[in-house]
């Protein structure tokens, strides 16, 4: 998905480009990634889980059910909508916020981990850092991505990355979900320009 | 050939059609109609004279307005009767009423003569003063009706106009006055209980926005009322700017009955709707109001059979500021004058409802027999004072109101394509308007 | 959606986006920081020519969640009341650099003009003009009926709402009639006649004249001011006699379904025409979102 693009109805399947990751890819980077956060921060204490709607969401809270099954404990998991915080609001029009849902116990003092599917301009990332400022004032905060595509804007990089993926800008990466789209995989598509 | 026209006194229209008719040739000398003679001979008979080419186009007698407002004297910023003169010639006018509500308003013989002599100097059209009825348009005393009759103005029409005379007795008063001298009292029907505060049409559009409403009824109750008093007194009355379904349904009724009462209509009220309003531009806010499309109908009805018997401008020039505003603080009103004959023909003579010798009788000769004005709606004759219009009917022309004369732009018809447009104007003789341009 | 002027003007889309908006934003008022930077460094302008102190503030605590920069002019009073001053305010308020302008003004069609006579390039959003329209408060008033009563689907098909008293002078009715209608709801309008407008019935809106008539059957009972000086207009013979006929008295209340709700857009005539109300505690998140969903 392109950042700063509203989330489009899911194309045709004709439509859709090669796969680049299909379900079992996407189980096991997750699982890898699960398993760095474990270690990296020694253990579930203090951890939150925040997922960028929509796809970032639904994956952290698949990190989360992996960490339960790791460690047998219930880490928090939440959605940070960054909408209201993108720099490009006005160039596009009004669109629907998506959820935003903090744990009970909020995010103070804890390390939270940033979840999305695709790092490409960093854009969101900076809007998302913005809105967690907001919102509390965490340990520390660290991004786990599904994909990295290349092609920052802003100095921001990722911690947990599940695929590097190099690509050209008139490509879209796209990751569709069991939940929304049936199926579990990433497709790499070029743009009709 | 020149030369100054204010000065140049003799003129071949050549190949003109009067009323429409077969093309001729007329020849204006001295103020008045010399010749008319075959088509592409009057040059040759009158070789002084400037030729104007008519080509076909038609030939009107010159048009009179029963009802004009030329502002002056108090408003001059929006209109002088210099400026308003030059817009009725345009248009095609050589006489307008000027109405009473100047300030101070025209209820002595003095401010008649004062705007009388303005129209003289400025000598484009008549301007024939309208006395108001009561003193200072309040509805209570009686002005000195008699005195600005008797006055070098010969004031024949009289009005509160802007203001209804609603006190049935002192109407019945004024119509019985003006018996004297064979005058009318043009009456701004408008119950002033019924519309306190209205805005625009009482109807379906008002409703939703939120603008509060001027019911027709409040328009036909007066005009009942004063019919039924005009035969009780054997008098003349004038209903000015008649603008519904039910009005025309009340006044055909009472010439059936040989009740003696003439009525008026405004173009705008034979072209334009209510739901115009929509966007509160006040350039539409006019009194009596915009009516829907069933009314219009039925005063398009009206004028054509006679049941009313006349077009009168309602010209009302407003300074930008009383329109450039919200639509509540709003002027009433709208220019009417350089448009009106095309206004007429885009309502009436393209939908066949008029031919050009119906426009002549309503605009020019049955207005001047309501005003009595000597000299002017003649028939086209040799020996008639040469008021004339010439009107290429063929010719569409987009209006644009910044081209007008005067200060005030505040016409709806900016913009709008019209049909039929003034190429000359002749009063007493004298070209006011050559190739639709001002001569001086 | 450049300027907000009227609820005619609002698809069924767009209403349920800003509804569905203002649900996401009402969480704000739970966080430590109630503000969001989506309206960073413009300029909202509060032109207020009605006086409005509920109103004004609902705007500019929503202005200043979004990080806008607010401007209050209170512009009551006989000397700048005239249409001409309307024109020089936005003339002045366009040199200032207004990115929006709310405006509240006697005048029917004043944001209107505001909008549409060039004076001005920014967005314009009607904060309730004269007779004529009052959108935010119908926004804000579907808002309720939604958390309300449609909490879980969020769709006010079908739903039942009655709106009572002076519809002629409301600018609340026209929004409301609009708004309900394009939304699903079957909106019935109960009034003496003397205070339906003239072409009502060409309102997405069946018109009763009795109060008692379908009570039983509404989610929504919605009050709408009278005010005590149309008494002296001779639209109804006395306060008693219309509070009687047109009153949601306890009795009245007691016939209504358990779950329904009553409203009033206020300031309440308490004794006239209500003796009880819900409140919309919900106002200001909802006028943030409409000033959302017309900047953005």
């Amino acid at each position: 998905m392109n950042e700063g693009l509203p989330e489009s109805a899911d194309p045709r399947p004709e439509e859709l480009g090669p796969v680049v990751m299909d379900a079992d890819d996407l189980a096991r980077a997750l699982t890898r990634i699960s398993h760095e956060i474990l270690e990296q921060a020694r253990g579930a204490t203090d951890l939150v889980i925040l997922g960028i709607p929509t796809r970032g969401a639904l994956l952290a809270q698949r990190i989360a059910d992996r960490l339960r099954q790791a460690e047998g404990v219930e880490v928090p998991v939440g959605s940070l909508d960054i909408t209201m915080y993108r720099d490009d609001l006005r160039l596009h029009p009004a669109r629907a916020l998506g959820h935003t849902a903090i744990p009970a116990g909020g995010i103070d003092g804890k390390k939270v981990i940033l979840v999305d599917d695709v790092l490409y301009s960093g854009r969101t990332v900076r809007a998302a850092l913005d809105a967690i400022n907001d919102v509390g004032r965490p340990q520390s905060v660290r991004l786990a991505v599904l994909v990295d595509r290349g092609h920052r804007e802003l100095p921001i990089r990722a911690d947990h990355v599940g695929k590097n993926l190099p690509t050209n800008k008139g490509e879209s990466v796209r990751l569709r979900m069991s939940e929304l789209d049936g199926v579990d995989e990433i497709v790499l598509r070029r743009e009709v320009v | 050939m020149s030369g100054d026209a204010k000065s140049q006194s003799e003129f071949v229209l050549s190949e003109v059609r009067p009323l429409n008719s077969d093309p001729v040739d007329v020849v204006i000398a001295a103020g008045k109609i010399r010749e008319i003679c075959a088509p592409g001979t009057g040059a040759a008979r009158n070789p002084i004279a400037q030729v104007i080419p008519g080509a076909g186009q038609v030939l009107l007698p010159g048009l009179v307005d029963l009802h004009t407002h030329l502002r002056e004297p108090g408003r001059e910023d929006a209109e002088t009767v210099h400026t308003g003169s030059q817009a009725a010639a345009l248009g095609g006018f050589t006489a307008v009423h000027a109405m009473a509500n100047t300030d101070p308003v025209m209820d002595t013989a003095g401010v008649a003569i004062q705007v009388w002599r303005l129209g003289r100097e400025a000598g484009y059209v008549d301007v024939r003063p309208v006395g108001a009825v009561t003193v200072g348009l309040e509805g209570q005393r009686m002005a000195e009706l008699g005195a600005m009759a008797d006055s070098a103005a010969r004031v024949r029409v009289f009005s509160d106009d802007g203001k209804c005379v609603s006190d049935p007795v002192r109407m019945r008063r004024a119509l019985e006055y003006v018996k004297v001298f064979d005058g009318v009292i043009a009456q701004h029907a408008q119950e002033p209980r019924l519309t306190e505060g209205a805005q625009m049409n009482e109807g379906v559009i008002s409703a939703r926005l939120g603008l509060k409403g001027w019911p027709s009824v409040a328009e036909e109750a007066i005009i009942a009322r004063d019919i039924l008093l005009a035969e009780l007194v054997d008098s003349r009355l004038h209903i000015c700017h008649v603008s519904t379904a039910g009005s025309v349904d009340i006044i055909r009724r009472a010439k059936q009955r040989g009740i003696k009462v003439t009525a008026e209509v405004t173009p705008h009220h034979l072209l334009l709707t209510d739901d115009l309003a929509v966007g509160y531009d006040p350039v539409y806010k006019v009194n009596p109001p915009l009516r829907t499309a069933a009314d219009v109908v039925a005063v398009r009805e009206g004028l054509a059979d006679g049941t009313i018997d006349i077009v009168a401008t309602d010209h009302a020039p407003h300074a930008s500021e009383d329109k450039d505003c919200e639509w509540d603080y709003a002027a009433f009103g709208m220019l009417g004058l350089p448009t009106a004959l095309s206004v007429v023909a885009q309502s009436m003579v393209t939908t066949q409802a008029l031919d050009w010798a119906g426009v002549a009788d309503r605009l020019s000769t049955s207005p001047a027999r309501i005003g009595q004005v000597q000299d002017q709606g003649q028939p086209l004759a040799v020996g008639e004072p040469a008021n004339l219009a010439v009107v290429d009917p063929d010719q569409t022309w987009v209006v644009n109101a910044a081209d007008f004369p005067g200060p005030s732009h505040n016409s709806p018809y900016n913009g709008m394509k019209l049909p039929a447009k003034v190429t000359a104007t002749f009063f007493r003789g004298r070209a006011t308007v050559i190739d639709g341009e001002l001569q001086w | 959606m450049k300027h907000l002027l009227n609820t005619n003007d609002i698809g069924r889309d767009e209403a349920v986006l800003i509804l569905d908006t203002a649900s996401e934003m009402a969480n704000l008022t739970d966080r430590s920081v109630k503000k969001l930077p989506a309206l960073r460094g413009r300029t909202v302008v509060n032109l207020f020519f009605e006086d409005s102190t509920r109103t004004r503030i609902s705007f500019e605590a929503a202005a200043k969640r979004l990080s806008a920069d607010v401007i209050s002019f209170s512009a009551k009073g006989s000397s700048v009341s005239k249409g001409e001053t309307l024109k020089d305010t936005a003339l002045t308020l366009e040199a200032m650099g207004a990115d929006a302008v709310v405006i509240r003004h006697s005048a029917s069609g004043a944001p209107y003009r505001l909008a549409t006579s060039g004076w001005i390039e920014g967005s314009v959003i009607n904060a309730g003009d004269g007779g004529h329209q009052h959108p935010t408060q119908a926004l804000l008033d579907a808002y309720t009926m939604r958390r309300h009563l449609r909490a879980n689907t969020g769709d006010l098909s079908g739903l039942k709402v009655m709106l009572v008293g002076d519809v002629l002078h409301s600018r609340v009715a026209r929004s409301n009639v609009a708004l309900l209608h394009t939304l699903g709801a079957e909106v019935t309008l109960v009034s003496p006649p003397t205070l339906l407008p003239v072409g009502v019935e060409q309102w997405p809106a069946r018109v009763a004249y009795s109060l008692d008539e379908d009570l039983e059957a509404q989610d929504v009972v919605m009050m709408l001011r009278v005010q005590r000086e149309r008494m002296n207009e001779a639209y109804f013979p006395s306060a008693r006699e219309y509070s009687r006929r047109y009153g949601l008295d306890s009795e009245r209340m007691a016939r209504l379904p358990k779950d329904s709700l009553v409203m009033h857009p206020g300031p309440m005539n308490r004794g006239l025409e209500i003796g009880d109300m819900v409140a919309d505690s919900d106002r200001s998140v909802i006028v943030e979102q409409v000033a959302n969903g017309v900047t953005v």
